[in-house]
């Protein structure tokens, strides 16, 4: 078995010359697709360092654009990791700013005409957030976002119930938050089934009634997932559950106002919800959660009783009507903007899968994928180091969702795919401000870093020449 | 009641004030969003509906008017999509 490190370092075209006996293409041969490391980055002459993204010293992969004249062009990289956080919408910011200059008074003043104009605007915000997905206001909780959210559910619900329940059922491929909470739950003593999911990223639902005990009194199954897309049987789980009176938990951080969604038509009993991710402010989100049958839950934030009890706190009022309008806005505009997404979506798979030896990870069906999330492996190549040589777009791979971590990713894993390709993985996130200009670029750059990636590998060299890898004894090092 | 004049010129307006925002992504989601919904209310005949959709246009001209003096006052650098020297 081939080492990680010796993987990386093929793919970064480092240190790593000769593996196993097989000798990399000379430097030479690569010129016409690399220019110095030095020169690269910026006809203007100006280092953009992005956070840590510099190549590291004499990398040969820092390359640009071989085809065109930089210094015509400008030097910020195309966004298309929606998935992260999106851009506040100018619509947005118009709304909050009457926040941050007139509208100032507390929404938990009754006493005086200040606090009435800002409460009655805080209860048209909940109103829409509410309207998206079919809830009625007084069910929106307001949270810091939905890692808040998820925690409050996954340990409330429990917590709550303990006395006679101690078991939780979640996924092998939930956001980290989740899977946290989870986490803490078992220190306390309480049982958490894991449901691995098929190769496309479903959960069965097989599994699901099969991991159903007396003591369950949660599911918690993400609706749209964050690497890969994949869109999760809501309805039919939301009928077991609701069949075996068991709470029914979605984090939906990458589904609301993208997907349609319908608490009551999907027996949905919590939702999380996050505001930077449907073009509102950071720092703001929502769970809703059930009035009728009641969903009972152990607050972690306690205080002045604000949020029905639930969550106390002066609430944000700039952000919640940022919030609000964010999600009037994806209401309003949800068929404009899944029509547009779609159409680029398709284009930018096109564009990719267009590449010898890729892989499209997740759903093939359209019922149960989000088109706007677009996860592709690259064999041969290492996401992190395409990543590198792809300074002018900002991707996340796979794995690095939630930090700056370059551990492969366990989503993908959980898939069923090797480290390798896990490792190969990229996202690309697609939203209502990404433009057909900006895919074109991508899709061209991609092909052509890619391509000189794998002239670099000498892995890429032994497939072209028949060579069957797994027949290789690798040597240690 | 709205006349056609009147809803020519609100469009020439809300397209003149989309190409205003610095942003580039900003920039060409006003114009897209612009002409695609003045293209998608074309066949509106009651004069109601028109009136309704001449004021709200009227609401997004403000918005646009404040938000692209704010995208101008905050800039940033240019996208590598984007010749450096300004088209028009
Ligand atoms: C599926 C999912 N859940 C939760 C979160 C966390 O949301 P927030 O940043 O609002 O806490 C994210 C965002 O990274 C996410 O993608």
């Amino acid at each position: 078995m081939l080492s990680r490190q010796i993987l990386r370092n093929i793919a970064r075209g480092s240190s790593a010359r000769r593996v196993g006996g097989v000798r990399l293409l000379s430097q030479s041969k690569i010129t016409s697709f690399a220019t110095n490391a030095a020169e690269s980055n910026s006809g203007a002459n100006a280092t953009v360092v992005i956070g840590n993204a510099q190549a590291p010293d004499g990398s040969a992969i820092t390359l640009k654009t071989a085809s065109r004249d930089e210094s015509l062009f400008g030097t910020r990289p195309i966004y298309l990791d929606v998935q992260a956080t999106t851009p506040t919408d100018p619509r947005v910011l118009d709304k909050m700013m009457e926040f941050y200059t007139g509208l100032y008074g507390n929404p938990h003043s009754s006493t005086h005409s200040y606090g009435w104009e800002t409460e009655k605007e805080v209860e048209k915000a909940r109103s829409y957030i509410a309207d998206v997905i079919n809830a009625d206001p007084k069910e929106i909780i307001f949270t810091s976002g939905a890692t808040e959210s998820n925690n409050m559910s996954i340990k409330g619900v429990p917590r709550f119930y303990k006395k006679t329940k101690n078991h939780i059922i979640t996924t092998q491929t939930e956001h980290k938050c989740v899977l946290d909470s989870a986490r803490h739950l078992q220190d306390e003593g309480y049982e958490v089934t894991y449901l691995p999911v098929n190769e496309e990223g479903l959960i069965s639902l097989d599994d699901l009634k099969k991991a159903i005990r007396k003591e369950t009194c949660l599911v918690s199954v993400m609706a749209v997932n964050n690497e890969i897309g994949v869109i999760q049987p809501l309805k039919e789980i939301g009928q077991i559950c609701r069949s075996k009176k068991i709470f029914f938990h979605t984090d939906a951080a990458q589904a609301y106002g993208k997907i349609d969604i319908d608490v009551n038509e999907m027996n949905i009993d919590l939702l999380s919800i996050s505001s930077h991710k449907i073009y509102g402010p950071k720092g703001i989100g929502a769970c809703y959660v059930r009035r009728r049958p009641r969903v009972r839950l152990d607050p972690i934030i306690t205080g002045g009783g604000q949020e029905r009890g639930l969550r106390s706190g002066t609430l944000a009022p700039p952000l919640v009507a940022g919030f609000g309008e964010a999600a009037r806005i994806m209401k309003q505009d949800m068929k404009y903007d899944q029509e547009y997404i779609h159409r680029l979506s398709e284009k930018l798979k096109k564009g990719l899968l267009s590449i010898p030896s890729t892989q499209l990870n997740g759903s093939l069906d359209p019922a149960s994928q989000y088109p706007g999330c677009v996860n592709i492996s690259f064999a041969y190549i290492e996401g992190e180091s395409l990543l590198m040589a792809l300074k002018d777009i900002a991707l996340s791979s796979g794995s690095a969702c939630t930090s700056a971590s370059l551990e492969p990713s366990y989503v993908l894993h959980a898939l069923g795919a090797d480290d390798a390709l896990a490792h190969s993985s990229i996202r690309f996130g697609i939203g209502r401000f990404t433009t057909e200009a900006e895919i074109d670029y991508v899709v061209a750059a991609i092909q052509e870093r890619v391509d000189f990636l794998r002239k670099m590998s000498p892995l890429w060299e032994m497939v072209q020449e028949g060579i069957d890898l797994n027949t290789i004894e690798w040597s240690g090092h | 009641m709205t006349t056609s004049k009147q809803i020519l010129v609100l469009y020439k307006q809300l397209l003149e004030k989309a190409y205003k925002f610095d942003n580039y992504n900003f920039r060409e989601f006003a114009k897209r969003k612009v002409t695609d919904s003045f293209k998608a209310n074309k066949g509106l005949s009651d004069s109601e509906a028109i009136t309704n959709f001449y004021n709200q246009g009227i609401l997004d001209l403000a918005m646009l008017t404040r938000q692209t003096t704010i995208s101008q006052m905050y800039t940033f650098e240019k996208l590598v999509v984007e010749p450096l020297k300004r088209q028009r």
